[in-house]
């Protein structure tokens, strides 16, 4: 019987491919472990993502898990491109199936999310979400890419390295996760560059790189030297134009070698690290785990200068410096400016 | 203001609106061809994602890049085939068979996609067409930069533009094709086949939507993405409207959407964000509408289009 529900669930989530090995393997050992585990044992985590893989946001939670069951703490199953619709049918297969931590992005689907959560008090449920964790439901948490500080100093090195002191910046939807990252990255260049002009544009889109990548050109082509790469497509219109760019959440500089200067790097290990910490020790309440997102927690970092070494002034690599200090002393706060941001 | 109209007497401006509108152009020839058979073809969404995904893989696996260009093709083609069988000799309903073969196609590729390349960080890429400026006719000011110093696949939608309307209006088998979307009973009193020149019809429009999305991959973008077709096939949907059925005027129109896209993506940086981003965004399509309005008002449709022909029902 066990079985039998267990193959059901698992067949309508492969329809949108699952990592399939790894999903058979948790699914199977589920009917023959004891109920509780041991904390030795890998805990049982899954996920559940509205887009694929490959999107920048999600892949950093996918590299963080898979790091995480390479070394052998968790098992993880994780599904693709679920659309919101399809989004709580999904978290209750996985939470049916004996996941005991569920990660995801529920800022399309609130509040069925948070209902499938209090059907399913035993799971512990950590979610990327606009909102706070709600006290009334415990075993709900929240989280996202609270990585202004990286961003601030990624714009410090903008500010020195824009000529014609014109940025230009693509955005996806502005939404908060996109919002404070421009708005972190604004100040360091500001911090650097008083007078610098932005270029503010949103395709409203989070996949079409050809639409991007041409309104990056427009942007180019009123003045721009510098590109804020939010989306794909903004990179290879630089590339392309022999201007420079700024990456965001991933580095992207193995592909665009002289055009990526640097990129402030989202790393989701700290978060998922406290996660499974807080559910092995059976702790989980609801939190915002937004704080494990921010430099001093080890959650985001301006990446190496990699083939820019040398040629960013070296003063603003000790001003980037000396603020990093700061920020992971205390002694400086970037601020979150969650608030649409303007061309200028 | 003076600054907003002097965006229309630069280069490149037209450059990106002629590149914008190649995807545009086949994928809008290829619905026309279908629709003046006589078959509505609300495949093309689906059918772009698939020629963008097929074209690009094949470059990827190691083909050149005209081989992923004929892979998209037949790609497209084999849909079409699908298609065709299920609303010409079977009469199904043409628009239930359009948006199945798009849910289809959608799905299957993104299938295809991941069974191809399980773990990737971020989609692979290719070296896609690069443009191949014309010698001297791309040093005339603005027109020619703009149309002869793009990439060879927005060449070659230009030239099918041309091939269209020569073999629609010059040839036998394009009075056939016209005939057959007008009246069907026609086509059989003259001996041939309704059936074969639909399914034909729509097979050949089938293919060139896929080049249409396989320029995407392959010319304006270097890599392949869920979701990347983003609409643009239902638009050419209306683009065939726009252009009554004739592979000039929906030229024209594509163009036009293409040229008010280009448009709203540097008013935007003008406005210095006193107008909400969404106002532009909607732009292309709000001037498409009026467009649609003024110059559709005495379009005339195929007479026969989506009525399935039974041979010797009455």
């Amino acid at each position: 019987m066990s079985n039998d529900n267990a193959r059901r669930g698992f067949s309508g989530v492969s329809r949108r491919t699952v990592l399939k090995a790894a999903g058979a393997g948790a699914v199977l050992s589920a009917a023959g472990l004891p109920s509780r585990l041991f904390a030795q044992e890998p805990l049982k985590v899954a996920a559940i993502y509205t887009v694929p893989f490959e999107q920048q946001w999600v892949s950093r939670l996918h590299k963080a898990a898979n790091a995480a069951k390479d070394r052998g703490e968790i098992e993880y199953v994780a599904t693709e491109n679920v659309a919101n619709n399809d989004y709580e049918r999904v978290m209750r297969e996985y939470a049916e199936a004996g996941n005991k931590l569920i990660l995801g992005e529920v800022f399309g689907v609130e509040d069925a999310a948070r209902s499938v959560a209090a059907d399913y008090p035993d799971v512990a449920f950590l979610m990327g979400s606009s909102f706070k964790p709600d006290p009334a439901l415990p075993n709900f948490s929240t989280f996202d890419n609270y990585i202004q500080d990286a961003s601030y100093l990624s714009g410090l090195v903008a500010g020195a390295m824009t000529k014609s002191k014109n940025i230009g910046m693509v955005g996806g939807y502005p939404i908060p996760e996109v919002n404070r990252l421009m708005n972190a990255f604004m100040a360091g260049v500001k911090e650097v560059a008083p007078d610098t002009k932005f270029q503010v544009a949103f395709i409203g889109s989070w996949f079409d790189p050809p639409k991007a990548k041409e309104t990056a050109f427009a942007q180019i082509d009123a003045g721009a030297d510098l590109m804020y790469a939010e989306r794909f497509g903004v990179s290879d219109a630089a590339k392309e134009r022999k201007v420079l760019a700024v990456g965001n959440v991933i580095d992207t500089q193995a592909d665009y070698p002289d055009t990526v200067v640097v990129s402030a790097l989202w790393h989701f290990e700290p978060t998922l690290a406290k996660a499974i910490a807080e559910v092995k020790a059976g702790t989980f309440k609801a939190e915002d785990y937004g704080v494990y997102s921010f430099m001093k927690e080890g959650g985001c970092s301006l990446s190496p200068l990699g083939t820019f070494e040398g040629k960013v002034p070296e003063e603003t690599m000790k001003l980037v410096a000396d603020k990093e200090k700061a920020i992971k002393d205390g002694s400086f706060t970037v601020e979150i400016n969650d608030a649409e941001p303007k061309s200028s | 203001m003076t600054e907003a109209l002097e965006i229309l007497f630069t280069a490149s401006f037209w450059v990106a609106a002629i590149r914008i509108a190649s995807p545009l152009i086949f994928a809008t020839m290829g619905e026309l061809i279908c629709e003046r058979a006589g078959v509505l073809n609300l495949g093309i969404e689906g059918i772009m994602t698939v020629g963008a995904f097929a074209g690009w893989f094949t470059v990827y696996s190691g083909g050149d890049l005209w081989t992923g260009v004929l892979v998209a093709a037949l790609s497209g083609a084999a849909f079409g085939l699908l298609h065709g069988t299920l609303t010409v000799p079977l009469g199904l309903s043409q628009h239930v068979v359009g948006i199945g073969i798009t849910l289809l196609a959608t799905s299957l590729t993104y299938f295809t996609y991941r069974l191809a390349l399980p773990e990737v960080t971020s989609p692979p890429k290719i070296e896609p067409f690069q443009p191949l400026p014309i010698p001297g006719l791309s040093k005339i000011p603005i027109l020619g930069e703009a149309l002869f110093s793009q990439t060879p696949l927005t060449y070659l939608a230009f030239l099918t533009v041309a091939i269209v309307a020569w073999v629609l209006y010059r040839t036998p088998l394009g009075l056939a094709v016209r005939a057959a979307g007008e009246n069907p009973t026609a086509v059989e009193a003259q001996g041939i086949s309704v059936s074969g020149i639909r399914i034909g019809a729509v097979m050949a429009g089938s293919a060139l939507m896929a080049v249409g999305g396989a320029f995407l991959t392959m010319s304006a973008f270097n890599s392949f993405f869920f979701e990347m077709i983003n609409g643009r096939g239902w638009i050419c949907i209306a683009l065939v409207v726009f252009g009554s059925w004739r592979p000039g005027k929906a030229l024209l129109g594509a163009i036009l959407f293409a040229a008010f896209d280009a448009y709203q993506v540097r008013l935007q940086q003008l406005t210095g964000g006193i107008v909400p981003y969404q106002i532009f965004l909607m732009m292309p399509y709000l001037l498409s509408i009026l467009a649609l309005v003024l110059v559709a008002r005495r379009a005339t449709y195929p007479k026969a289009l989506m009525i399935p022909y039974q041979k010797g029902e009455r």
